[in-house]
């Protein structure tokens, strides 16, 4: 067991200072400004709630939420299940393995604009090979919702499930030999291996794989601004940018930040639970 | 485990499909526009440098790179060095309002850029940081911080404490066993750290366009200028996006051992 020590605080002071530099006081200005009215004078009005009801009654906000739980539930729906495949059959030794393990993790090199960009050239049904691959089955992203949908949801299939398949490759390479021996000895199938042996070992990978993945994919805005510039289908963080009433942009600001406090907060419970250990450790220790 | 014998077909198809749109990037920057605009060829026909040529010798390209990278080697200096002795703490001691504050700095990881994006303009602007290379890297700490604190205390977690208390014994200064032999133990863990802190911070777009708009202007706030234009002069665009792949691609060739061992904490 650790030992207590208060004095620990002066080496957490540096992150403590930062942090409140780059996030209590900007957080605390958003709560400023979802509790008042801007007038055209610079004059600030309280006004209490009234933006966040309005944010609760606006009909865009809801279709932009929905919209983007949606957009999560495919992604982790193709991601997770695929980064697994993937993973479960990446070399484990020999020079397969680096060159897997670079080439795969290049596409989360790329700015995120870029990535948007490339699936902008790659998608256009003038200059793109993909587009002009699928131009005669009428698929054209600028004009069509549905195709916009089906490019950003394969971008970002392109883009993040590499992120699954390493993490879970680093969980299968953990495991000792001497359980395949055992499930060997017993004459398990392939597939209970996977179930009894594979799976619960990558508990804990897959848990923070999905986590990191329906968040980043909540908070989508860099890449389908950059294929559809704005247009269909807006997501919650373009809906917040194209906010243009300060109180009302700071209201659904919060809001936002309000669900996704949540979903960390249940996550992390559901992920510290398991092990008893006040904070979830890691494999090497 | 053994792999059936056609396994390396999952793996190889994936990775063909990764390297399709990038082909598409570096096939365009390597055509002359009238090719791209005007003819559909699944490989330049006519091989041209010009698009790079163009890039190279304009001097808004030039510096548009320079900023982005500066911006980045800042962030990721911060934020490893603030983290560093944090990690220690969370790794080694129990303090009042440990776990909440952990709990709280990972919640920043995940806080959404576009929520940030407007107080950080009035934040920056009142210290008269607006539009300097240190307002982004101290505003990427947002989420850089959190996750450096979070890879290096799994790999400091890793090393026994009795490492700790013999150097105490021996006479070591807290400094002086923290620099001369506590991080040469963790060397991996800062290189990890560090790599992740430089990839998050040269892949973010939305903070860093709202706080660097003109002297230093990051890549891709001209990139995004650009291609959004009218007239997109699309094989100078191609060209300035594949030299955007290089930085990445060197510093995945130098972490590419270490790379595993930071997934398998499960930290990123």
């Amino acid at each position: 067991m650790k030992p207590v020590n208060q004095k620990a605080w002066f080496l957490v002071a540096p992150v403590l200072l930062l942090v409140a530099f780059t996030a209590i006081i900007p957080l605390m200005t958003v709560v400023n400004y979802s509790v008042q009215y801007v007038a055209t004078n610079a004059q600030f009005h309280w006004v209490g709630d009234l933006w966040y009801r309005e944010v609760l009654h606006s009909e865009k906000f809801w279709n932009a939420l929905w919209r983007n739980l949606v957009f999560s539930c495919i992604i982790l729906a193709i991601q997770i299940p695929l980064g697994v495949l993937i993973a479960l059959n990446m070399p484990r030794k020999g020079w397969g393995v680096p060159v897997c393990l670079v080439l795969m993790a290049l596409p989360l090199l790329i700015p995120w604009y870029v990535v948007g960009m490339i699936w902008q050239m790659f998608g256009r049904v003038d200059i793109g090979l993909f587009g002009v691959m699928l131009r005669d089955f009428g698929y054209n992203y600028e004009n069509d919702p549905i195709d916009a949908w089906f490019t950003l949801v394969l971008m970002d299939v392109w883009h993040w499930t590499s992120l699954v398949a390493m993490l879970a490759y680093a969980g299968l390479v953990s495991i000792p030999d001497a359980y395949y021996q055992a499930a060997r000895i017993d004459g398990a199938s392939k597939w209970s291996v996977f179930r009894f042996i594979q799976l619960p070992k990558m508990g804990r990978v897959l848990t923070i794989a999905i986590l990191l993945r329906f968040m980043d994919s909540f908070m989508i805005f860099t890449e389908p601004f950059a294929v559809i510039a704005g247009g269909d289908p807006v997501f919650l963080s373009t809906e917040l940018k194209q906010t243009v009433e300060l109180g009302q942009k700071a209201a659904m600001s919060i809001i936002y930040f309000l669900i996704i406090l949540l979903t960390s907060w249940v996550f992390y419970t559901v992920m510290t639970r398991d092990d008893g250990a006040p904070r979830p450790q890691g494999g090497v220790s | 485990m053994k792999q059936g014998r056609f396994a390396w077909i999952v793996p190889a198809l994936y990775i063909l499909f990764l390297m399709t749109p990038i082909y598409w990037l570096v096939a365009m920057s390597l055509k002359t526009n009238v090719e791209i605009t005007t003819r559909f060829t699944l490989w330049p026909e006519l091989l041209t440098f010009d698009n790079y040529a163009k890039v190279f010798g304009d001097e808004r390209w030039r510096s548009v790179f320079a900023n982005s990278l500066m911006y980045v080697s800042l962030n990721t200096v911060i934020s490893v060095a603030v983290a560093l002795p944090a990690a220690y703490a969370f790794s080694r001691y129990r303090f009042f309002g440990d776990k909440h504050l952990f709990f709280w700095l990972l919640t920043n990881r995940m806080a959404p850029a576009a929520v940030f994006a407007l107080p950080f303009f009035q934040l920056y602007s009142a210290f008269g940081l607006f539009d300097t290379h240190i307002a982004v890297a101290l505003a990427h700490c947002l989420f850089n911080v959190p996750l450096a604190v979070w890879i290096l205390e799994g790999f400091m977690s890793g090393v026994p404490r009795e490492i700790d208390e013999t150097a105490y014994i021996d006479g070591h200064s807290f400094p002086s066993f923290f620099v001369k032999i506590f991080m040469p133990l963790i060397a991996s863990g800062i290189g990890v750290a560090a790599f992740f802190c430089f990839m998050f911070s040269w892949v973010e777009y939305l903070i860093a366009d709202a706080l660097a708009r003109s002297a230093v202007m990051p890549i891709t706030t001209r990139l995004q200028a650009l291609s959004q234009a009218s007239g997109t002069d699309w094989g100078v665009l191609a060209a300035a996006g594949t030299l955007t792949l290089i930085p990445g691609a060197i510093v995945i060739w130098f972490v590419r051992n270490y790379i595993a061992k930071g997934f398998a904490l499960g930290r990123v």
